[in-house]
């Protein structure tokens, strides 16, 4: 067999160009419609990004920011007893470096998070006593992460942790409210009563409602998954009835209806009665979470369980939901953002938090048409902390590696 | 020694529930004793009859109303006004959402980042704050009074009071064209029945609601011209002395609850569409290619059908939470369902029967919609053969 002499011709591989203009053809003018797309959503952009810079830089009057800071963030809280509002903020920010210290890994980075943030915000034109008073924060966040780094190897400093983060709730009550050894905020300084302080209300009610509604949210995904048809059915008709009517109509119920289903001896005032609310309303929500992570444990897990001879309790407690609460931490967070969003519907019911503020600024005669001004940094403080949680979330998404086992 | 019927698992589950009903029974049994013996002190008895009384306070937004109709019939304006809302809110949010969601998916970088900057602001700021912005910062404090009016191309103008477009009005012919419209309607669903059959006997896929929707307009048209004026005319908003006449009117606080509504569940939705789009595989996609298909082609009878059973759960919900955000109106002033009950309420005391009435409706709305969607999702769920 002879091989005919023809010459084999090979086709150079293609020179795969790259560069900025290359790669302007390929992702804004690959064809005509996409060109056309790209030069007028460029000149739309571009027309409403000069028109809202030229007003901000020469026409708003950014002066009621800072002039009205401490009205907006705490309300009416007493000006001689801010200090307590900051010792609860480094005690969240010493248990959070605590844990950062214990756990490393994303704790650790939230912990950071929060401490670069708080350097950040203090490298703005803040008087330099409000200054220190901000990086105390990160410094205890410092601390914590210390001292978690030192005791990380003792078994105790892991049930500290636990009875810290329990405490944080009763302190920071008694911090920035009053009692035990300290003067009742309100009454002391008469300042009214506690529905005026600003955004603390917001982050408190966000926060008390998420904790106390995850204990109610797990007993109703677990009665909802019973196997006696009374707790299935009580368990279901409360989170559908729930899920099925707006907060609104929740909080028009507390403050109208409530006070007529207890004795009259019994008189929550308006914002205990707002925070059981979003604790019901979140409640529902909650069971729903839970109940998505109690699905996601496969069968062989209770199987295993009650093989080496764990009763249905202990199952549950022990094996089942472990497993499905870590599975819902992005959910959660998820449902903390919502929340955290939906208590700015606490104004219906005459409690004044961050967006129920700006009438009082706009009261102010100086401040008058300031309105853009104050709803777009209220929308810029919301979007700050909902970013940054669903950032976390999404993070706790990634290091649980859902969706990818 | 415990007797022996108290160890069977049997007898204690039936005790345990028998016990645990007792005590929710209880409780709802103390909140009901003490709602009845407060409303006993404020002399009040539960009952629907003051829904038969006269209103007496007006309502300004919505069906044909004066303040002498009774509570009952302004309780109905307000559901009216909050399926109005609802119902134009889910259509647009739905268009929104599905522009926004697939332009994130957009081969056009810059498009790609414009549709998410629109997605991450919306998403994160409270519908509130949003609501609040439109309404009290854009309408009452941006735009002028009515006799300064910004007039839009289209006499449409928008000021203080509101958005005031030209609307269709039907004329003295209308009725006999009104004929033509019932024949047309009946003549385009046997057209769409007609071509859906012949289509399955050659197995070749098309548009049978292209045919249905052609000979509509085909007989609406003949209709129009056979008739011997316009059946319809425009109505154009004109300037008065203090108010607009002619055409119709949104108020402001509708169109901001509209717009803020519709941005916001956009771009919950958008997020949705991108997810379900994505969870068609690539391969499909090239698949199609490969059998010659054109991109129309494949969008509509390969990505779609399986993307929307993905899309249509979370969807069903984003539609339910439009619905339960809609009562955000009493907050800017429009007159929905919550605003009236509680003017009602103010009106009369009567707490219990106004909030029975509130969650009942919001509950049928969401049964009604959740039952609505899931025949849908079954129709479009995945049959395996």
């Amino acid at each position: 067999m002879s091989r005919s002499a023809t010459t084999i011709e090979i086709d150079r591989p293609p020179v795969i160009r790259s560069g900025p203009l290359r790669w302007l053809k390929e992702n804004l003018f690959s064809t005509w419609y996409n060109t056309l797309l790209t030069v007028g959503s460029l000149a739309i952009a571009l027309l409403l990004a000069v028109l809202f810079g030229h007003w901000a830089l020469t026409e708003a009057h950014w002066a009621v920011i800072p002039a009205n800071l401490k009205l907006l963030f705490v309300g009416t809280y007493p000006l001689d007893q801010l200090w307590r509002i900051w010792a609860t903020l480094y005690m969240v920010a010493l248990f959070l470096g605590f844990s950062g210290g214990l756990h490393r890994g994303l704790i650790l980075q939230i912990a950071l998070m929060v401490a670069a943030a708080t350097v950040l915000l203090a490298l703005l034109p803040f008087a330099w006593a409000t200054r220190l008073w901000i990086l105390a924060t990160a410094l205890s966040t410092l601390v914590g992460f210390g001292l978690g780094r030192l005791t990380r190897q003792s078994r105790t400093s892991r049930w500290l942790e636990i009875s810290l983060w329990l405490l944080s709730f009763p302190l920071t009550l008694v911090l920035l409210k009053g009692g035990l050894f300290l003067p009742v905020v309100g009454e002391a300084h008469n300042v009214g009563g506690w529905n005026k302080w600003g955004f603390m209300l917001n982050l408190l009610g966000a926060v008390v409602g998420i904790t106390l509604s995850l204990p109610i949210g797990i007993l109703l995904a677990l009665g909802r998954r019973s196997s006696l048809p009374a707790v299935r059915l009580v368990s279901t008709l409360y989170i559908e009835l729930i899920r099925g009517v707006p907060l609104i109509t929740l909080l028009f119920m507390a403050s109208n209806m409530l006070p007529l289903l207890v004795p009259t001896t019994f008189r929550p005032d308006i914002v205990i009665r707002a925070m059981m609310t979003i604790t019901a309303f979140s409640a529902a929500y909650m069971a729903e979470n839970v109940r998505g992570g109690l699905q996601a444990i496969p069968q062989g897990q209770f199987e295993a369980a009650y093989a080496v001879g764990l009763g249905r309790m202990l199952t549950t407690l022990l094996i089942v939901l472990p497993q499905a609460l870590r599975a819902v931490i992005p959910a959660i967070v998820g449902q903390l953002i919502s929340l955290f969003k939906d208590t700015t519907l606490f104004g219906f019911i005459a409690i004044l938090e961050l967006l129920g503020m700006v009438d009082s600024v706009l009261g102010n005669l100086q401040w008058r048409g300031t309105i853009f001004e104050l709803y777009i940094f209220i929308g810029f403080i919301f979007w700050i902390f909902c970013y940054s949680l669903s950032y976390i979330s999404r993070r706790i998404e990634k290091n649980l590696g859902v969706g990818e086992r | 020694m415990i007797p022996a019927f108290l160890r069977d698992v049997r007898v204690l589950r039936v005790i345990g529930q028998v016990v645990f009903l007792a005590l929710v029974a209880a409780g709802l049994g103390w909140l009901y004793h003490n709602l009845e013996s407060n409303l006993q002190a404020i002399g009040l008895k539960i009952g629907f009859g003051f829904l038969n009384n006269t209103a007496g306070f007006p309502i300004s937004e919505g069906i044909k109303y004066t303040s002498t109709d009774t509570n009952g019939y302004a309780f109905l304006v307000g559901v009216v006004n909050t399926l109005r809302v609802v119902l134009v809110g889910i259509v647009f949010a739905t268009l929104v959402g599905t522009v926004i969601g697939i332009s994130r998916l957009s081969g056009n970088w810059l498009i790609r980042k414009l549709a998410g900057f629109y997605v991450e602001t919306i998403r994160n700021i409270p519908l509130l704050v949003q609501l609040f912005f439109w309404y009290f910062a854009v309408f009452l404090s941006a735009f002028p009074l009515v006799k300064n009016s910004i007039a839009l191309p289209g006499f449409i103008y928008i000021n203080k009071r509101g958005l005031d477009l030209p609307w269709l009005l039907p004329t003295a012919s209308f009725q006999r064209w009104g004929w033509f419209l019932i024949v047309g309607l009946i003549v385009a669903s046997a057209s769409y029945l007609f071509r859906r059959m012949q289509l399955k006997r050659v197995g070749r896929p098309g548009f049978p609601l292209g045919w249905a929707l052609a000979s509509f307009i085909a007989i609406a048209t003949l209709g129009w011209f056979l008739s011997s004026a316009a059946p319809l005319r425009w109505d154009i908003p004109l300037l008065g002395r203090y108010n607009f006449s002619g055409g119709i009117e949104f108020s402001a606080s509708f169109f901001a609850l509209f717009v803020g509504l519709v941005t916001y569940t956009g771009a919950f939705i958008a997020e949705i569409v991108r997810a379900g789009i994505q969870s068609v595989d690539k391969g499909q996609t090239e698949a199609a290619k490969a059998a010659g298909f054109s991109s129309g082609m494949i969008l509509r009878l390969v990505i779609l059908p399986q993307a929307l059973r993905v899309i249509i759960p979370p969807l069903t919900s984003q539609y339910l939470n439009l619905t339960k955000n809609s009562s955000l109106a009493i907050l800017i002033g429009y007159y929905d369902l919550v605003n009236i009950g509680e003017t009602i309420f103010n009106q009369t005391g009567r707490v219990v029967e106004v909030l029975l009435m509130i969650m009942g409706s919001y509950l049928i709305m969401s049964l009604l919609t959740s039952l609505f969607m899931n025949y849908y999702n079954r129709r479009i769920s995945l049959v395996e053969h």
